[in-house]
């Protein structure tokens, strides 16, 4: 092929095994955009357009080097044109005539490249169904013998609520909770789960964090709590927030799983509406996904942090959000709060912001750290993840991985602590 | 908080370019929000200290580009539900980000935050004088009550006149069905 300069729209195409090149034989004209340097080439494009047999179209003529000119060449006067522009050194791009077909060419494309048999080990940095993701429990759960998968109930429309334990022995230890992906449509939640719950793994006897950690704590990690909403958000609605439970007497479904925990339940900062995206429910623990962690954590009785990933806005919280009056804990968790996001701001320089929720972000009843204070366990921190809205909850998926190995250090730091004052 | 009128708000800001982090220029700004009545925009003055980069080129690149289509260009889920923007569809997410702007100023209060979610369709309608036309349907993300906002808009556009919302309609509720 002869050395063209392709504009940065259509170097994907070339990537594709000459697809581009296939499609374009087929068009009647070609649009070239060129950038003359000085007055000679400029001169050079006047005589170019005075040749009339060439039948070229010049939209912009061609008048001083500053300004880029564009020109319409019927297919059969493109190899001259070509060969003169080249000859002259004058440099040249490729303009697409009909985009359109450039965006179906393209969504093919990434259709079937999507297709294809991808190698056997999980791809963190990309967003999965919650079929792949609860296979990849399962490859966890049998490569590491102290990883077991466990069900800690089952959600509205019958679908399993599955967890990893991490746990190198003793019985009942102190354990940490963490879950993801209350609110379906924060994708990055169960897709940075994912990625955590193979670092913690894989990072035991290397890494003396993890190591010193597993020695001495258990950890339950929930990567997806709320698997209805998740299915719907592939299926039907990408926003969808809240479970799928069916309200009687409306046309509308779900309930928001972050104001259904008997925390304050049912005051400001929730809607007692059944079409709201922040509808309390019926009444506390209504929602069975909720129900089901409620009761495992309340049976279980160790628990000694109850972590929870949200998105977006990058805000790192601790109780209270039903009131907002501060916890007895203030100062303790605000320093701790403000470490991990030290920590996390270390990685890539992104910086969260720390404080309860209630002045933080606005004041929210039933929301689950607040029921897991109340209920004893002293370390509990709301992460709000990537970005602050330029994506929003349709973050880029090479984003994952950095937010993810951000969000961890400063879970780490909050294990590391409370690991310190288990004794 | 200025008695019988409203309240207002004094703000130093920095902006920083979408496109170049490392490209900030400061701004100090005033915004008064209206007591009681709801459906009138918060007042904005803001003083700019520096200057903006030029975006001449790329407008330009744009623009003829968008002139010079056959077909009428259409697209929708920008981004799709990856997060993925095709590139050469960047500058309408771009121009729905900035036209949104003024969607999100005209509607708020000190009780909302409002920021472009999703461009859901958008639409070219050509045009026989020289700006370009584009109807969107956005949705908007309210952060205070969580809700999404489908709403539609008539934007032009020209490199020398810039953005202009010339229609915009709120569409009813998210689909909470």
């Amino acid at each position: 092929t002869p050395s063209m300069q392709l504009t940065p729209l259509i170097n994907y195409f070339t990537d594709t095994q000459g697809l581009f090149l296939k499609a374009l034989t087929g068009w009647e004209s070609w649009d070239l955009r060129i950038k003359t340097k000085n007055e000679e080439e400029v001169k050079q494009l006047q005589f170019l357009e005075s040749l009339e047999h060439l039948e070229l179209d010049f939209w912009i003529n061609p008048s001083a080097p500053a300004l880029p000119v564009d020109v319409r060449i019927p297919a059969v006067s493109v190899q001259s044109v070509k060969a003169f522009l080249e000859s002259q050194g004058i440099e040249y791009s490729i303009l697409i005539e009909d985009l359109q077909d450039v965006l179906d060419m393209e969504k093919q494309d990434m259709a079937e490249s999507a297709q294809r048999e991808r190698s056997t080990s999980f791809d963190f940095g990309s967003y999965h169904t919650l079929d792949d993701i609860y296979a990849e429990l399962d490859h966890l759960a049998s490569e590491y013998s102290f990883v077991e998968k466990i069900q800690i109930g089952e959600s509205y429309e019958k679908r399993p609520l599955y967890a990893l334990k991490f746990s190198t022995g003793g019985s009942g230890r102190p354990a940490i909770w963490l879950d993801a992906g209350i609110h379906s449509r924060e994708w990055v939640t169960q897709a940075s789960a994912l990625w955590i719950a193979n670092q913690i793994a894989s990072g035991y006897g290397t890494d003396s964090s993890n190591t010193s950690l597993l020695d001495k704590m258990d950890l339950f990690l929930l990567p997806v709590a709320n698997p209805d909403g998740f299915v719907y958000t592939h299926t039907s609605n990408r926003m969808w927030r809240k479970t799928r439970s069916k309200n009687p007497g409306s046309v509308c479904y779900g309930v928001d799983p972050n104001r259904n925990w008997d925390a304050g339940f049912g005051g400001p900062g929730a809607s007692n509406k059944p079409c709201s995206d922040s509808y309390h429910g019926p009444s506390a623990n209504s929602e069975v996904e909720v129900k089901s962690v409620a009761d495992f954590i309340k049976n279980h009785g160790n628990f000694k942090a109850f972590l929870t990933l949200h998105s977006y806005s990058q805000l790192l919280m601790y109780p209270y959000g039903y009131k907002c009056t501060r916890p007895d804990d203030y100062a303790e968790l605000e320093s701790l709060g403000r470490a991990a996001a030290n920590a996390i701001k270390s990685v890539y320089g992104t910086t969260f912001q720390v404080g309860p929720i209630c002045t933080t972000i606005y004041q929210a009843s039933g929301g689950s750290i607040d029921w897991a204070y109340d209920n004893g366990i002293k370390y509990s921190f709301a992460f709000e993840l990537r970005d602050t809205g330029r994506y929003g909850f349709l973050l880029p998926a090479n984003q994952i991985v950095p937010t993810a190995t951000e969000t961890w250090m400063g879970l780490k730091k909050i294990m590391e602590h409370v690991l310190k004052k288990q004794h | 908080d200025i008695k019988d009128v409203g309240h207002k708000y004094y703000l130093e800001l920095e902006l920083e370019d979408v496109l170049d982090k490392d490209s900030t220029v400061n701004c100090t700004a005033e915004v008064l929000y209206h007591l009681g009545n709801k459906n009138i925009a918060p007042d904005v003055q803001f003083t700019l200290e520096g200057e903006l980069k030029s975006t001449e080129e790329a407008d330009h690149v744009f623009y003829t580009r968008i002139r010079s289509l056959e077909k009428e260009l259409v697209a929708e889920n920008i981004p799709d539900s990856h997060g993925h923007v095709p590139p050469e569809l960047e500058p309408l997410h771009l121009l729905a980000w900035v036209a949104s702007g003024y969607l999100v100023w005209q509607n708020s209060t000190e009780n909302t935050q409002l920021q472009l979610a999703q461009i859901k369709h958008v639409k070219q309608v050509k045009r026989s004088d020289e700006y370009l036309q584009f109807d969107y349907v956005v949705l908007l993300h309210e952060m205070v009550s969580q809700e999404i906002i489908p709403w539609e808009m008539t934007v032009l556009w020209h490199p020398r006149d810039g953005v202009q919302v010339t229609w915009n309609s709120r569409q009813p509720g998210h689909t909470s069905g």
